[in-house]
């Protein structure tokens, strides 16, 4: 695996100058997934921040090729890239070289509205790596919820109003929801443990078939947090296991990090403007009900961990 | 003109077998498919093609047709030949996929085995898919028989490609009617459909990473509309592509096409204008009534996007009453969507006709001799009286 400095040293594929916002999640992860294949690259998105960030014509990000075309069907473009290259390959009619298709998604065109293009791609077992981008609402379109969305969460269309407190729902296990489609390789990941991150993706791009990462991103537009925060963040939301370091690779699943000492989960909420209602005391109990399932979900993994789950 | 050799090819097919035929023939580079009522058969005979290895296309059996267009367009931006088949709801559901592939300006190559669309549901043909998908900015070819449905489809990579026109086509054959009837065709040789489409040589790819591009970028009030007028201009090019691709398919392979089929219309005072297979029952009506002296014609369009409107003009400019039969409604009370566009492509003319709307054959009601011979009387009746009934109706009900 390379070292920081070694990554540091590689070309930068999506190159600054975007219209991300400053403190976005996407940047990161996508730039560090990119420097983790030596091969050529070519990549999808799903529409959403990272195609509207990126690609302002007559502007683009991009040094790699790069399509997008609608929003719930990014796995189902690139898997007609793939399908192309293996078809003109064969033919002889371009060069015989090493490229990886790499999809990109958020949680609105990944959990949502491209679960089906997505799950489809899985079971033909097309060789490309699926990136979720998981900043846990439809952000570009002004944080509306989604299944990604946490629960208890303020967003647009799950409002901390007076009745009802924010997302009433739990949120999809999409990991292990695409794990059990029996892929080689899935796995959470943050982009502050930029070492985690980086093992993963480089290993997701070596395997022969279909992969996914699912990464926390965060967003202080829908978080109602500070830029300069959002790392720190990541790890919070790491470090309280809310979003939990794992692989299941060849259906055994792995954790691949481990907080120290667990952070009570008011730690990473108490700094998200989403999650201000909770912290009033007549929602006290919405909190402890959020702490209980989060460790629920902490000690499940735990139980499977090392186990083939798939 | 059609000769010896091409005379001992003659067999009998169903529109279905011979699209299937034709993709084998062109041998496309990628064909992600999922299957739907009436054109089954064809992804069905394609993937034995696959599985035989008559063919090296790499077939994907997509879970949906979203995912098919979508995979149609990844394909063909990465610089692959790519062809589909579809139908009906399925059509419906690659609705936002279809101004895509156009507005990426991608030559993908539909067959449309047109079928009514829900609800209630029903199997059978009508036009109100691909009328549905009319403003897609897609070319439509529309034929009326099992031969003309497999010429268009060879002849749909060709303008496809043209560099002048770079659209999707899309060849529209009748659900059940063309697709499931057997009739007797004259099929290519490979070598000849092979040299006929040429090699697909792609201005840019997406496999190029020597040269990296970026496809679906977000245009803004700036750029969007300069891109969407260039489409247009292309779509209006590709009238003449059209014209050309098939003048030439004409001269090697004897079968002539023209954008439109005016049938007996030199002179005729009543006219039905109509798509698809219908065509060939009004001829049969056309003859009979021309035996009793009565002057009926018949335009057929093969082209519909773009629209030959000229071309309509011109040969409906001695008519003194049309019945444009349209085998969808636009549910706008003011006629279907043919009767629409010829009504409007006559307005220019210096003696307009008395142009009526009339419905027929919805979910694969049959059209018979009777309904024909009723719509003429009925424009008879109006060259006499100098009035029309109504101005839509539905008939066959």
């Amino acid at each position: 695996m390379a070292t920081l400095k070694e990554l540091s040293k590689k070309d930068e594929l999506l190159s600054g100058g975007h219209r991300l916002c400053a403190g976005c999640g996407i940047p990161p992860i996508v730039r560090l997934i990119l420097r983790s294949t030596d091969s050529g690259i070519v990549a999808s998105s799903a529409t959403g921040c990272l195609e509207v960030g990126t690609t302002v014509y007559p502007y683009s990000a991009w040094r790699i090729p790069w399509i997008h075309s609608a929003f719930e069907n990014s796995a189902a473009t690139i898997t007609g890239v793939e399908t192309a290259y293996r078809a003109l390959k064969k033919r002889g009619r371009i060069p015989d070289r090493d490229i990886k298709f790499i999809a990109f998604g958020g949680d609105g065109g990944t959990y949502d509205i491209g679960l089906q293009s997505l799950s489809g791609a899985l079971e033909r077992g097309h060789n490309f790596l699926y990136v979720c981008y998981d900043n846990g609402a439809y952000m570009n379109t002004g944080i509306q919820r989604s299944s990604a969305t946490p629960f208890s969460s303020n967003t647009t269309t799950s409002p901390a109003g007076t009745v009802i407190p924010g997302k009433q729902e739990w949120r999809k296990d999409l990991t292990r929801i695409v794990a059990a489609h029996n892929v080689p390789y899935a796995a959470q990941a943050s982009p502050h443990n930029w070492s985690d991150l980086s093992k993963k993706a480089e290993k997701a791009l070596k395997i022969d078939g279909p992969t996914f990462l699912n990464v926390m991103s965060p967003c202080p537009l829908g978080w109602y947090t500070k830029s300069e925060d959002s790392i720190k963040l990541a790890k919070l939301s790491v470090d309280t296991c809310y979003w939990m370091l794992y692989e299941i690779e060849e259906g055994v699943l792995r954790i691949t990090y481990r907080p120290k000492e667990k952070r009570p989960l008011a730690e990473w909420l108490q700094p998200q403007g989403r999650f201000k209602h909770l912290f009033k005391p007549e929602n006290s109990a919405i909190l402890e009900k959020f702490q209980a399932r989060v460790d629920l979900e902490w000690q499940r993994l735990n139980e499977l961990d090392g186990k083939q789950i798939f | 003109m059609a000769t010896n050799t091409a005379m001992k090819k003659q067999t009998g097919l169903t529109g279905n077998s011979a699209i299937a035929i034709a993709m084998k023939q062109i041998n496309p580079d990628v064909c992600p498919a999922y299957p739907i009522t009436p054109s089954t058969a064809i992804i069905e005979d394609f993937s034995s093609y696959v599985a035989d290895g008559d063919v090296d296309t790499e077939l994907i059996t997509v879970e949906s047709e979203h995912s098919a267009m979508s995979a149609c367009i990844g394909a063909a931006a990465a610089g692959a030949r790519v062809m589909t088949a579809t139908s009906s709801q399925g059509l419906a559901l690659m609705w936002e996929m279809l101004y895509i592939a156009s507005g990426m300006r991608l030559p993908i190559v539909i067959t449309n085995v047109n079928r009514a669309l829900s609800a209630p549901i029903n199997i059978h043909c009508d036009h109100s898919d691909s009328m549905g998908a009319r403003d897609a900015g897609w070319v439509q070819l529309y034929s009326e028989t099992v031969q003309e449905a497999y010429d268009n489809l060879i002849m749909a990579v060709r303008i496809a490609e043209n560099e002048k026109v770079l659209l999707p086509v899309m060849v529209c054959l009748d659900g059940f009617i063309t697709s499931h009837a057997i009739e007797n065709i004259t099929l290519l040789d490979k070598a000849e459909v092979q040299s006929f489409i040429g090699e697909y040589k792609p201005e840019r790819s997406l496999l190029d990473i020597d040269h990296p591009s970026t496809f679906g970028a977000m245009t803004l009030q700036d750029a969007y509309m300069t891109f969407k007028h260039q489409q247009s201009e292309a779509m209006t090019r590709a009238k003449d592509v059209v014209s050309s691709v098939s003048a030439e398919f004409a001269k090697k392979f004897g079968r002539n096409y023209g954008l439109i089929d005016a049938y007996r219309l030199e002179d005729a005072e009543i006219a039905i204008v109509i798509l698809n297979s219908a065509a060939g029952t009004t001829k049969v009506v056309v003859d009979e009534l021309r035996k009793q002296g009565k002057k009926a014609g018949m335009l057929r369009l093969r082209l519909f996007r773009p629209l030959p409107h000229k071309e309509i003009a011109d040969a409906l400019k001695n008519c003194k009453a049309v019945a444009v039969l349209d085998r969808a409604d636009s549910m706008n009370d003011f006629g279907g969507p043919l009767f629409n566009e010829v009504r409007s492509a006559l307005y220019d003319g210096e003696t307009r006709p008395k142009v009526i709307s009339r419905i027929y054959g919805l979910g694969g009601r049959d059209y018979k001799i009777k309904d024909a011979t009723d719509v003429f009387d009925e424009l008879s009746a109006a060259v006499k009286t100098g009035k029309t009934d109504t101005l839509t109706k539905y008939i066959t009900l």
